[in-house]
């Protein structure tokens, strides 16, 4: 039966060949607009540590002066050295990291190599089990080498290739900005998408090269960059960072619990009420602490422009199914007088219905699949752009199965509803008008 | 024309109707509301700086080293390139408008003022400044090499001359007599406001106060900066390749970096707004081909609709009506279906554009883009059904007499 049916699709298809073309074109167009949009928001509005973003936190303090302030004004979206410090030491979380962005010239000790610049994070030791960043070689360092402020330092594989090889460097000596540091671990590739640790480099930002304790960079002068916001008598003036009254820090914590996080979130609003009592905080206390992905939606992190390109392929593709449901159904009604010569000659409603099924289902999987060629070059035009997030949208396995499922579950739909009206034509009263 | 007879037609075509509608009407929407992002964006695109952009080059550029002191290294490198042949002027600053980021503060009359101020972009420079640029000042005076001070990294930065433009000036002094009056751009640092541009933008492309700029004769000791140079007509070429070699063979201890390392203006701008332009250009793509796939859609359905229809045709032809009659009835088929269309489809096209006003701030929909794409979608319908109508016409007396 089935390929009886398939036959009969096939011909009636080739009947009017220029209609069988602009149904594929429209539903390969639509899926195409479609599957290319929305691989790229998918991959943007990723979850970058899946299955830990949810224990993992950033919490916000205000310690400004009252100057401007205005019940319900945004937080700060940094901490300052003081506060970071006393939350870190607190120890109060499963798991507690304070860091900051730079860039250092890097080389190695062998005097005949340029130095070049690369990002580099000042961090503490949970940065790396907190992260769950992957190690090649060697490890993260410990709390006990922040507080010693050690000469070490953890690269990324792509500096280590650069400057090892890609050999086992850990214990060999990485210079930056002309001070020596022991390489204690080399990480594999690591790039979370979003570059959600500090949106200040960039929301898409690739990852840093070079990682160095948070108090071994500031004893080292280590070139700081990323947002700084300053109020009253604050001020960039690097040598005096530790006290200024400026947020240019971000801290993160890891809670494993939901009780843990409504415990770290009294302890927060404890602290500021403590430091607002000290003299230190001027506005009444005022804590939030948000999940990461719910960070992620605070700062808006997905451009806007990327969600009205979806929401854009979205409607075409609407416009392309209700295109090709109006053609399918002209086509199958103008076909009653052979509809109902075969529902005389003894076929079931049923069969008549699977049959013209099957004719809307075959347009479905040509167009589904023009349409997925259609994404791919989609694709390919999107990562000619030089956008931070352009070469990050690839078609994975997941949107490629949803593509699939959907070109032909959108063609079967629009099937339907015309085959289900050409089946229900009376055969008698068809048959007697010619 | 006689509507009752096509309504009472249309009736039996009901699902076929009410999807030519629906299409027409989703077209109308989207096409409406595209066409405004398209035009929004060209209007930000088309933006001025208040610069003369024609023969300009920027130049980022990166110390290698820390020496404590990199003020003699810009003043030598600015000198390099002012002497080489082709260069108008030059000047090193920290920013210069569509570089996507800068400095910015705010700026208050009264020292001791508790509010936030005016928020200014700041530009650093020198007496070179306004020539590369080539903005007009249109009151008061240039900055004088004696002028220019030199503030260290840890300071905030502060000159006793100031050139401000137009903008800004009237905001700060809204009666129009800023000139040689004294703001505070940082605290405990009075600046004397000695001239006036006529239109100069911040280096970002979004921004609340586009036009509020201030220039400070400043040279900032630090390893980055950007150099502005002016080249004389067309020598922007060989400046462009000559600049980044005279440095180099002045001081070979610095990075340029490989991209956009080097870049005339229209290169900058280009980058600036590349995301607006993208946009634009997928917008009207889109645009296009929802068009077109709605123009054969109507197409197809009018075809299928005059085959199947041959035989009344020829009855109708029969009876006496014109070719004309049965292609108008045809045109006018189309029209009130489209018609319908359009009417759903400008409720929608509101519609949408008040979702987007709510979920991506953009500006409400504006009238006229709905009115052009109503006359736009009835137009593509009557041109897209003429060819079908036309074929109709065609269709002999005889086929009455026919069976199928």
């Amino acid at each position: 039966m089935f390929g009886y049916y398939m036959e009969l699709a096939l011909r009636s298809l080739k009947r009017s060949r220029a209609l069988t073309a602009l149904m594929i074109l429209a539903i390969a167009l639509g899926i195409g607009a479609c599957m290319t949009t929305l691989t790229v928001l998918h991959v943007l509005s990723g979850d970058p540590l899946p299955g830990r973003s949810a224990t993992v936190f950033y919490p916000q303090l205000d310690p400004r002066d009252m100057t401007d302030y205005e019940p319900g004004t945004d937080l700060p979206d940094q901490i300052t050295w003081v506060d970071g410090m006393n939350l870190l030491r607190s120890h109060r979380a499963d798991r507690q990291a304070l860091m900051v962005g730079g860039q250092v010239a890097t080389q190695t000790t062998d005097e005949h190599t340029d130095p070049f610049f690369t990002q580099a994070r000042y961090t503490t030791a949970d940065f790396f089990p907190m992260f769950d960043t992957p190690f090649r070689y060697g490890q993260g360092w410990s709390s006990a080498e922040d507080d010693a402020r050690s000469r070490v330092a953890v690269i990324s594989s792509e500096l280590n290739d650069r400057l090892f090889n890609g050999q086992d460097s850990t214990g060999r000596t990485v210079r930056a900005d002309g001070n020596d540091l022991r390489v204690i671990g080399v990480l594999k590739h690591w790039r979370p998408v979003p570059h959600f640790f500090d949106l200040n480099m960039g929301n898409y930002s690739g990852s840093e090269d070079i990682y160095v304790p948070l108090g071994t960079a500031r004893d080292l002068h280590l070139a700081r960059m990323g947002g700084i916001s300053c109020w009253g008598k604050g001020s960039g003036e690097e040598s005096k960072m530790e006290t200024a009254q400026c947020t240019w820090l971000q801290f993160w914590v890891q809670l494993d619990s939901p009780a843990k996080a409504s415990a770290y979130l009294d302890f927060l609003t404890h602290y500021a009420q403590e430091q607002k009592a000290a003299g230190r905080f001027e506005r009444p206390a005022n804590v939030r602490m948000l999940d990461l992905m719910g960070w992620m939606n605070d700062q808006k992190v997905v451009p806007g422009d990327v969600r009205l390109q979806a929401w854009l392929a979205l409607g075409f593709f609407a416009v392309c199914l209700i295109n090709t449901i109006g053609l399918m159904l002209a086509k199958f009604m103008r076909r009653s007088g052979e509809l109902s010569v075969r529902r005389a000659l003894g076929a079931s409603r049923g069969s008549v219905f699977m049959q013209l099924l099957m004719e809307a289902g075959m347009v479905g999987v040509v167009g589904g699949l023009a349409g997925l060629f259609l994404a791919w070059f989609g694709l390919w035009l999107v990562r000619l752009q030089p956008a931070m997030y352009a070469q990050l949208a690839h078609l994975d396995v997941p949107m490629l199965c949803l593509t699939i499922a959907l070109a032909i579950g959108a063609t079967l739909l629009a099937g339907v509803l015309p085959a289900w009206r050409a089946c229900h034509v009376a055969p008698a009263l068809q048959l007697k008008s010619q | 024309m006689q509507i009752q007879p096509i309504l009472s037609a249309l009736r039996r075509h009901k699902a076929g109707t009410i999807l030519i509608a629906l299409q027409i009407a989703l077209t109308l929407a989207i096409v409406c509301n595209a066409l405004f992002i398209v035009h929004e964006r060209i209007d930000r695109i088309n933006r001025t700086t208040g610069m003369d952009e024609t023969n300009v080059v920027a130049i980022q550029n990166r110390y290698v080293g820390s020496p404590e002191n990199f003020v003699p290294l810009m003043k030598s490198d600015v000198q390099t390139l002012r002497s080489l042949p082709g260069v108008e002027d030059a000047y090193v600053t920290n920013a210069f408008p569509l570089r996507q980021g800068g400095w910015s503060t705010g700026a208050q009359t009264d020292p001791d003022s508790k509010k936030e101020g005016v928020h200014t972009a700041l530009y650093f420079g020198d007496e070179h400044t306004l020539k590369t640029l080539g903005v007009r000042l249109i009151a008061g005076r240039n900055f004088s090499p004696s002028e220019v001070v030199t503030v260290q990294p840890q300071q905030s930065p502060g000159a006793p001359q100031v050139i401000i433009t137009k903008v800004l000036a009237d905001k700060i002094f809204p009666d129009g007599n800023a000139l040689g009056k004294v703001i505070y751009l940082a605290k405990g640092k009075p600046s004397t406001i000695i001239g006036i541009v006529e239109k100069l933008t911040v280096p970002w492309i979004e921004w609340d106060t586009m036009d509020n700029v201030t220039i400070m004769p400043v040279l900032f000791n630090s390893g980055y900066q950007h150099f502005l140079i002016r080249t004389k007509p067309g020598q922007q070429d060989a400046v462009f390749k000559d600049a980044p070699k005279a440095l180099y063979a002045a001081n070979r201890m610095r990075v340029l970096p490989e991209k956009y390392g080097v870049r005339t203006f229209e290169m900058v701008r280009a980058r600036a707004y590349q995301a607006d332009r993208g946009m634009a250009i997928l917008m009207s793509v889109v645009c296009g081909v929802l068009l077109a796939i709605t123009a054969a859609g109507i197409v197809g359905l009018s075809s299928f609709w005059v085959g199947q229809r041959r035989k009344q045709i020829g009855v109708r032809r029969a009876l006496g009506a014109r070719r004309s009659d049965i292609l108008s009835y045809f045109m006018t088929e189309n029209f009130l279906i489209a018609l319908v269309g359009v009417i759903v489809g400008v409720i929608l096209a509101v519609g949408l554009s008040q979702w987007m006003f709510t979920h991506f701030e953009m500006k409400r929909l504006s009238l006229t883009y709905v009115g052009i794409g109503v006359v736009a979608l009835l137009a593509l319908g009557q041109a897209a059904v003429f060819a079908p109508a036309l074929r109709a016409s065609r269709v002999s007396p005889v086929e009455a007499t026919r069976s199928v």
